[in-house]
Formats: structure tokens, sequence, C-alpha cells
């Protein structure tokens, strides 16, 4: 029998007093990986951010729960700690601080043990050649200066060293090359070979998707989740785009909970 | 498990035996004669001393106290003579230090030997078995490394006196002629042509001399194409009764000679720190500064370095972090006097807390000083909405032949950034000092490992407890 790994109920959030998403229901058990798509504003990130506990935007109602700890409160570390990582669409920047002290520290927080030097360069470097990042990124500045697809492969660097329950990533695959792609998109293959982790893919195109294994895809518009289906609604949307789902929408307002 | 230690909260009430004292402690008003001469019999002064002393006094009683930086209404200006001669408040106990400052030392790291000189009671520091090591290999290169007081009447002792007080005159401002009358303890260094040393080399007499880390003097000579490192005081904070710091640095660089000068100064939060400090640069000559303020109630402390020598450069680096209770007035001054001279002035400076953080810097490019380049760079962090951080740049050009640039920034920490750390798992509040880590990175990558890491450990400390 498969375990819920990530449920959120009835979901409303709210960014400057006005609500994004309205009761969003999501499942995902682990091993699945769910693709969430739609439209520009639909409210795909603002979810990614409202899961990861951004303080701009407040959860009016619902809950988040992972592993059946609820998170609704809680502070992003500590969701951090309890398994949830969020890939950001645009990663930011932190002058000064080198990514390689970053990783450890994150990892020494999120684990509650020191890392020993050696073994987490020995690590770092292994993860790094695997995206094909060159071994002078670990001693610079978090993001600052990297080009949008060196942001992107830190973002999923930094998922396969913290190695969390569950991943989201937001947009990874927005503005990378066909050999990033490629790259950012076996790294995830990797992450989902593991049997109790799940993924949720944010995206609004297809190109990530193309080599991955898709349990189920769902359909957000106007802050609503109005499909859900498996992996072949993907092909679909890329064939037909969201025309058909945004007629729905409006209609549904009343229908759906 | 959010730890509150706010190192800046002293408890003042330890301060307030000042006036139950008096009674008892019977103390001539003002600063006279017979106080300085009798400095100068203590000391065992050469003649000479003594009379600059004298005359430094005359010139201090006719200076005003300056009125343009920040108040120094603490001072107890009529009874200057209670900071001179701090006799009866220096046999303070350890017992009475206050807490804050002891759990410094201990969450810095620093050795429980060194605890007691650095808050100036009882016995003082033994480093005189480092320091004899260090003197004995940078003897063998020929380096004079010495106190001053002993210089002054050893064989350097006609080197010491066509310099001392020469770059920094008595008459420059108030606290220089306090000073000058006052001074004792410092270093002497003076490293011959050509000589190389490799270790940076420390003012361990800072905590040796009595009154020394008030009134200290510093005298660094570096020959004809020397280079030498020197690095002034420690993150620890220093703890004195008498709260007023006025001390002086003066640096005299050869021809193509370097010299890297840091400094991370950390007064507790009770000390007037009124510090000058000044470099002269010859021909093809660099002088580097490096400099982190993070102690002290009120501070004026403007570097300056003038570049005499055709070809000259300095470069200074600084952060300054005011806290709650501070006014941190810092900056850097540069005269262009030779041509092809260069200048690049870097700063940092954070206020959380209500502290004031001020920067000023002045750039003088003169009439001889074709083709010389001048860069001022400043950027300021707020940690909140009761601090505040502002930027005072002058510059003089009297040469149409000369590049010279000013940049000023004022920012915030971004919430963003905070989210973003945090969804690594990392806490609020590591989160933010890693941040401002960052920002000071600028100082700490020109600092030697292990005072680069014990200033971000400081401003760890400085960010603990700051999330409301």
């Amino acid at each position: 029998m498969q375990k819920v790994l990530l449920s959120v109920e009835n979901l409303s959030v709210q960014a400057e007093d006005k609500e994004i998403l309205h009761n969003v229901q999501l499942k995902i058990n682990e091993g699945e990986t769910h693709v969430l798509m739609g439209p520009n504003g639909a409210g795909k990130s603002t979810l990614g951010y409202a899961l990861m506990g951004s303080p701009g935007y407040e959860i009016t109602s619902g809950r988040i729960l992972l592993g059946g700890e609820d998170l609704t409160e809680q502070t992003p570390d500590k969701r951090a700690k309890a398994g949830l990582f969020l890939a950001f669409q645009e990663p930011l920047e932190v002058p000064g601080l080198p990514l390689e002290s970053f990783l450890r520290s994150a990892l020494e927080q999120q684990t509650g043990r020191r890392i020993r030097l050696w073994e987490f360069k020995k690590e770092l470097k292994k993860a790094m050649s695997l995206l094909q990042m060159d071994d002078s990124y670990a001693g610079r500045s978090l993001n600052v200066g990297f080009s949008g697809g060196e942001k992107k492969k830190t973002e999923i660097l930094q998922m396969m060293l913290f190695g969390p329950r569950i991943a989201i990533l937001d947009e990874t695959d927005s503005g990378l090359d066909v050999d990033a792609v490629r790259l950012v998109s076996d790294g995830v293959g990797a992450f989902q070979k593991n049997r109790d982790k799940a993924l949720l893919i944010i995206t609004h195109s297809t190109r990530i998707l193309q080599s991955l294994h898709i349990d189920y895809t769902h359909v957000m518009v106007d802050g609503r989740i109005v499909a859900t289906g498996d992996g072949s609604l993907v092909s679909k949307i890329n064939t037909e785009g969201y025309e058909a789902f945004l007629e729905g929408a409006a209609g549904r307002e009343e229908a759906q909970p | 498990m959010r730890e509150k230690s706010h190192v800046d909260d002293i408890d003042r009430s330890i301060y307030d035996v000042k006036d139950q004292n008096t009674a008892a402690y019977h103390v001539e008003e003002g600063l006279t004669p017979g106080i300085v001469e009798q400095i100068s019999r203590e000391k065992k002064d050469p003649a000479w001393m003594e009379q600059f002393r004298l005359e430094s006094l005359q010139i201090y009683h006719s200076l005003r106290v300056p009125d343009w930086g920040p108040s120094i209404e603490g001072l107890d200006m009529d009874h200057i003579v209670t900071y001179v001669r701090p006799k009866s408040r220096m046999t303070a106990k350890w017992s009475e230090v206050p807490r804050e400052i002891k759990d410094t030392f201990e969450r810095l790291g620093i050795p429980q030997a060194e605890r007691k000189s650095l808050a100036g009671v009882g016995a003082q520091y033994d480093s005189e078995l480092v320091y004899h090591n260090v003197r004995a290999e940078v003897a063998a290169l020929g380096v004079v490394y010495t106190d001053l007081e002993s210089a002054l009447k050893g064989e350097y002792a006609d080197m010491v006196r066509r310099h001392f007080m020469k770059l920094v005159k008595p008459s420059d401002h108030k606290f220089a002629a306090l000073h000058g009358a006052v001074w004792s303890g410092g270093s002497f260094v003076y490293v011959p042509p050509g000589v190389r040393v490799t270790i940076p080399l420390q003012s361990y007499f800072r905590l040796n001399a009595p009154g020394a880390g008030q009134f200290e003097h510093t005298l660094i000579i570096v020959d004809e194409g020397a280079d030498l490192h020197f690095i002034e005081g420690c993150s620890a904070p220093k703890y004195n009764i008498a709260n007023l710091h006025a001390g002086c640095v003066e640096l005299f660089v050869g021809k193509n000679a370097r010299l890297r000068y840091s400094t991370i100064e950390n007064w507790s939060k009770n000390m007037y720190n009124l510090n000058t400090k000044r470099a002269l640069v010859e021909e093809g000559g660099v002088m580097e500064w490096v400099s982190g303020s993070f102690g002290s109630h009120v501070s004026y402390l403007y570097p300056m370095t003038i570049l005499k020598g055709k070809g000259s450069r300095m470069e200074f680096t600084g952060i300054t972090f005011a806290g709650e209770g501070q006014n941190l007035d810092t900056g850097a001054k540069v005269v262009h006097s030779g041509a092809e001279t260069s200048s690049f002035i870097n700063t940092k400076s954070i206020s959380k807390d209500g502290g004031v953080s001020t920067f000023r810097s002045s750039v003088v490019i003169g009439e001889n000083a074709a083709k010389s380049k001048a860069a001022v760079s400043c950027q300021s962090l707020m940690l909140d909405d009761i601090s505040r951080s502002d930027t005072i740049p002058a510059m003089d050009v009297r040469t149409g032949n000369a590049d010279v640039g000013h940049e000023a920034q004022i920012g915030r920490i971004s919430d963003d950034a905070v989210f973003y750390l945090m969804s690594r798992g990392i806490s609020e509040e590591d989160a933010r000092a890693m941040i401002v880590s960052g920002f000071a990175d600028n100082v700490s990558k020109e600092l030697p490992l292990e005072y680069a890491i014990e200033m971000n450990n400081l401003i760890r400390l400085e960010m603990k407890g700051s999330i409301g």
C-alpha cells in the first residue's frame, strides 16, 4: 500500500489582501511524480511558495501535511527539516556567502549533526560533476554572477545533496538550453528512483517532462486545480493548449469544493 | 532555543561608582603639569619626552573639543585626569566585570589566561613567551619589534625621536594633544631596507603596559623595499573602566615598501574611542589598511594616508558595525600629493537596533598629483527601521588631470534572501547572520584566517537575539 507523503487540504492563500489560491486539494504518495501545469498567472508558483512557507503569502484556510506532520504553521526552516524542498524559479543571490559553505551549513542544520569537511567535499564534487558544473563554483558567492542555467543547476545540486522527501521544482526547466535540460532532467530522474520520495514539477513547458515518468498531471487555472489526469494529459496540453480548461474554469466556480 | 545574548546591554550600574568614589578619592580638577611630570618620571622618560609632554599639555588646554561629530558629552572633560590616572578604579575586581563581557570571552573562545587582562583587571596576560619567540624570529632578519617605552631609551632612540608625533602632531586636535601629554604603552617596529617579514606581527603590548589600551602609541617604520603586515587589537571586547581611548598610530612606508595594517577593534560598549591613525607613503610604496570597527559607544576614527611619493598607492578596506547605543563615526582620508598616486577606499557599514553608523571620506588631490586616481565605494546595510546610516564624502581636487570616483549604496537585508536560506533549513537568525557576514566579506577575506573566523564569530554574536 502506498503511503501519503504530501497532503494539501483545502488550501486558500492570499497575498496583499488578494486571494490567489482557492481551496486547493492535492495528495501525493511516496514514489509518485506529479506535474502541475497551467497558464501564466494561474497560481502555480504561489502554491510552491505557500507550501514552503514564504512570509509573502498568508494561508487563510486549509492545511499542509507532510508524512502526517502538520506544517501549516511552521517556519520555512522547519519545513525543510521535515523534508520539503523547493527549487526556486528565481534563486536568490547572497554576496559573500560561498556556495560550498552555504551547502554545508544547510546540511548541518537540516541533519543537526556536524558534516565532516572532506566527506562533504567529495560528495559535492561528485554531484557537481554529474551536473557538469565547474569546481570553481563551490568557492563562488551563492548564485552571484551565475547565469540563469547555472542557477537552476545549483538548485538541482541542492536537491541532490539535501535528499528531501519531496521536491517541488518551480519552472526549473525555463531558461535552460538543451544540454542543461538534459543534465537537470538526469538529476531529477535519479531522484525519482527513490521509492520513498516524491516530486511535484511545476512547469508550463513540457521539455523537462519528456524523459521522466509521470504519474499524475494537474491543471491549475485561476488558483484552482481544474483537472487531474495521468501523464498523457501533458501531451494533450502540448498539442491543444489550455483553451479547454480556461473555458471550463468559469463554470466550475460553483461546482468545485 | 533562541539565545538572547546581547553583547551591548552592559549593566550600566557598575559605572555609577564614579560619584560614590569622589569623596574617598580626591582628584585635582583638570590635568596639571604636575601630573604630567609625574607620569614622565614614572616612565623614566628622556628629557625631551618630558618636555614634549608638557608642551602637548599646553596645546591640550588651548584646543576645544570637536563639535562636528557624534556627542562626547558623556566624557567628563573637567575631570579628564580621572581618565588619565584611573588608579583607584583600575583595582576593579573580576567579579565586577559585566557578565555579558565574560560571556563574550567564552563565546569567542578567548583563552582563560587572557580574559582578565582584556578586562583590565588582575594579572596581566603572559604573552611574553609567544612574543619572545616571534621577536627572536624577526630579530634574525634585523627587524626591531619592541614596546615603545623601551625603544625610547635603546639603540633606536634617535629614530623614535625623529618620528614620534611628527605625522600626527599634538596640535592636530584636542585628543592628539592629550595623547602627546599622557601617552603610555604601544609598539615600535622598524623593518630595515629590503626585509620582507612573512609572519604578521601583532601588538602584544596592549596587554602589558599599565594604561596601555587607552593612550597607547604605535610607531612603525618600514624602510625602502621592505614588507610588513601588522595586526592591532583583537575581536574580544576590551573592557576598561576608564572609558576614554585616545591612541595614536603613525606609519612610515618607505620607497617601494609595503605595509598592511589590520585592526579588528571591539572596545566594550561604554568606550569613547577617539583614535588617530596616519600613514606617510614614499615613492612606489604601498599602504593597505584593513579595519573592522565593532565596539565602543562612540568612535571617531578616520585613518589617513598621505601619498607623498610618486606612484605610491593606498587601499583601505573597512567595516563598521553599529548596534544599540552605538554611534560610530568612521571613514578614511587620503591626500594625494605625489604624481601618479592611487587610492581605493572600500567600506561597508552595518547598523542595527538603533545604532548609528556614519561614514566620512575625504579625498584631496593636490596640484602636483597629476595622473592620480582615487575611488571611494561605500555600502551600508541597515537591519531595521530604527537604525541609521549616513555617508558624508568630501573631495577636493586641485589638478585637472586626475580620475576621481565615488559611489555609495544603502540597502536592507532582502526578505526574499532570508526566505531562500530558511527554505534550506537554516534558521532565521543564522540566515540573517550569513547575509551580514557575506556583506562583510570584503574585510574578512583580507584578514588572516584565524582573524576572519573571529570576525565572523563576532558578527554572529552581534546578530544573536536580533529577531524580535
